[in-house]
């Protein structure tokens, strides 16, 4: 049974991902429909980071979003995304041990 | 290979590292739970294999668990994991017409946002970030299954911020070069988050596809009005 879930799984999850590369190279689509998609990341990237960083420990909403702060800040001066990735870990294990 | 997509592969499996980082203590948690949840370590590889979807694959944990049948944990998975066709929907118009159409099978959130953060996006770039993330989330569920005892929980937190501190650092670039990337990004946080409120039940999946679609047509209405 749990084989049979994984395969059901398996095709509901990447048919989606292959079928607009299948489909859509080809077409000229119109510039509105490009403005559009161009915005996607920064949409999804809005939409990954707000609720999930407030869950990062369920009864602590604040913990994540405080890392999530610094992160930002060094993100602003840094230019790799090594370094927020780094102080956003070290941050969040501070903050849990010492509170 | 000639050397210019040899370096540009390196450059893709590179830019995998810091998801790699963020991905590693996440798939050790799935792996645990997995074993938790009665799965073998081989079925909970094959998942992480051949489904590679993070939030879907814990959800189906919690099904699994519940007795559901294998066409309702499908049907969630579906609508979790819709997200990835607006994504490839995204990510075909970047890349050149002649990539193969298999490299959308690497989309994941995480990859699609730093495949997006390219310049000049090339197929073999993205084919090195995928090797890198692919074998991390493969690995990391190797372990967890495997070592599934003592995995000092604080440490797996505090990592799992490193994912989310990634797509802050993707973002901030943007965001500094325009306020319109800021105003569709603090939009579409506050969507996926707010319509949990307004719509109790709704799964995150939907939310954040519907996040994206009027979240990103606002920046293309002012983007617009700017033109």
């Amino acid at each position: 049974m749990i084989w049979i879930t994984i395969a059901a799984m398996s095709v509901v999850t990447f048919v989606p991902r292959l079928i607009p590369f299948l489909l859509g190279r080809n077409l000229a689509l119109p510039p509105w429909v490009r403005r559009w998609l161009a915005f996607f990341p920064a949409a999804a990237l809005g939409g990954l980071i707000f609720p999930g960083i407030l869950s990062v420990v369920p009864d602590k909403p604040w913990l994540g979003l405080a890392a999530g702060a610094c992160a930002a800040a060094v993100a602003w001066k840094a230019r790799n995304s090594i370094f927020p990735v780094l102080v956003g870990i070290g941050v969040a294990v501070a903050l849990e041990v010492f509170f | 290979m000639n050397h210019d997509s040899r370096s540009e592969i390196l450059r893709g499996a590179r830019a995998g590292i810091p998801i790699a980082i963020g991905y590693v203590p996440i798939a050790i948690a799935f792996g645990i739970l997995a074993k938790q949840a009665g799965l073998r370590a081989g079925q909970a590889l094959a998942m992480s294999a051949f489904v590679y979807a993070g939030a879907s694959q814990f959800a189906s944990l919690s099904l699994i668990a519940g007795s559901a049948s294998p066409i309702a944990i499908a049907f969630a998975t579906l609508v979790l994991n819709f997200r990835h066709f607006l994504m490839s929907a995204s990510l075909a118009q970047k890349l050149p017409p002649h990539a193969s159409s298999a490299i959308g099978l690497g989309v994941t959130d995480e990859t699609f946002v730093v495949a997006m953060a390219e310049e000049r996006l090339t197929p073999v770039f993205f084919l090195g970030l995928n090797v890198t993330v692919y074998l991390s989330w493969s690995t990391g569920t190797i372990i967890g299954a495997v070592f599934s005892t003592f995995i000092p929980q604080v440490l797996a937190r505090g990592m799992s911020v490193g994912l989310y501190a990634m797509f802050i650092a993707i973002l901030v670039p943007g965001a500094r070069k325009s306020w319109v990337i800021l105003v569709v990004a603090a939009i579409g946080g506050l969507l996926t988050w707010g319509l949990a409120f307004v719509f109790p039940g709704l799964p995150y999946g939907w939310r954040i596809v519907i996040a994206i679609l009027a979240a990103s047509a606002v920046g293309a209405a002012i983007r617009k009005a700017d033109a």
